[in-house]
């Protein structure tokens, strides 16, 4: 039942993640933080499919990690779901066309192996 | 062009603060007033008004919002690691708040992180893919 869990949460977490990425930047550089302009950024981002979607996929991986927290501990919840971050770079520099350098390459397989060494 | 460089890693720093703390705090609040067992499909519904659990909810859109302004601008394969060093706060955390022991696995895991995160952020601008042409037009 874990394992099925982490599977959907990672899924989930990395589809709704690079949709967020992907819609956030085709509205382009949020640079008014007033309240009034935070509500028109926030109306425009509800009619954005990208961030739709994103939020749907982010709400199905927060109920699937509400029902693992009750399952098991977080020592054992945060570890499993640092993979999210190998599949997250790897889709960053295809589907976002990012330009992944050596050093955030190097930087995140040391963020990944420091993970499971925090959380095992 | 390095005054535009600038500018975006200051920004980029503030967001990345408020990302990581409002979800180390959220998801500390969240496990706080988890109870037990979520029996019935109500259960994850009602949970939600418990205060504890409202308070890691409330974080956790603050968190979602900050996240999705930070990628306006900044690379996902930058966001991603930068923001990874909430691992380390959540272990501090449980250092000075709640007294735990830090073993050696531990502080070898932190000592990665943070060097994960020196290289992505020390060694790149938080933006390389450039927006769409028509990206910003105002109330699109």
């Amino acid at each position: 039942m874990r394992w099925l869990l982490i599977g959907i949460i990672v899924a989930a977490t990395t589809v709704g993640e690079v949709l967020q990425a992907a819609g956030m930047r085709r509205h382009g550089e949020i640079r008014d933080f007033r309240p009034g302009a935070i509500g028109r950024a926030l109306a425009v981002l509800a009619r954005n499919r990208f961030v739709i979607a994103a939020v749907a996929a982010m709400a199905v991986s927060f109920f699937a990690y509400l029902a693992l927290l009750t399952i098991s501990e977080l020592s054992f919840a945060v570890p499993a779901t640092a993979v999210t971050y190998v599949l997250e770079t790897v889709l960053a520099k295809y589907v976002l066309k990012e330009h992944v350098n050596w050093l955030r390459w190097v930087g995140a397989s040391l963020v990944i192996c420091g993970v499971a060494l925090v959380s095992l | 062009m390095t005054h535009e460089h600038e500018r975006l890693r200051i920004k980029t720093w503030i967001f990345a603060v408020v990302v990581v703390s409002s979800n180390v705090f959220g998801n500390f609040f969240l496990k706080l007033g988890m109870p037990p067992t979520l029996a019935t499909p109500l259960d994850y519904i009602t949970v939600l008004f418990h205060p504890w659990v409202a308070l890691g909810v409330l974080l956790l859109i603050v968190w979602l919002m900050s996240r999705m302004a930070l990628l306006s601008w900044a690379d996902l394969s930058y966001v991603l690691p930068v923001t990874s060093v909430g691992y380390v706060l959540v272990a501090v955390v449980g250092k000075f708040l709640l007294n735990e022991q830090i073993t050696m696995k531990r502080w070898s895991g932190i000592g990665l992180i943070v060097a994960g995160v020196a290289l992505v952020s020390g060694g790149s601008v938080p933006q390389t893919a450039h927006p769409q042409p028509n990206a910003a037009r105002p109330g699109q």
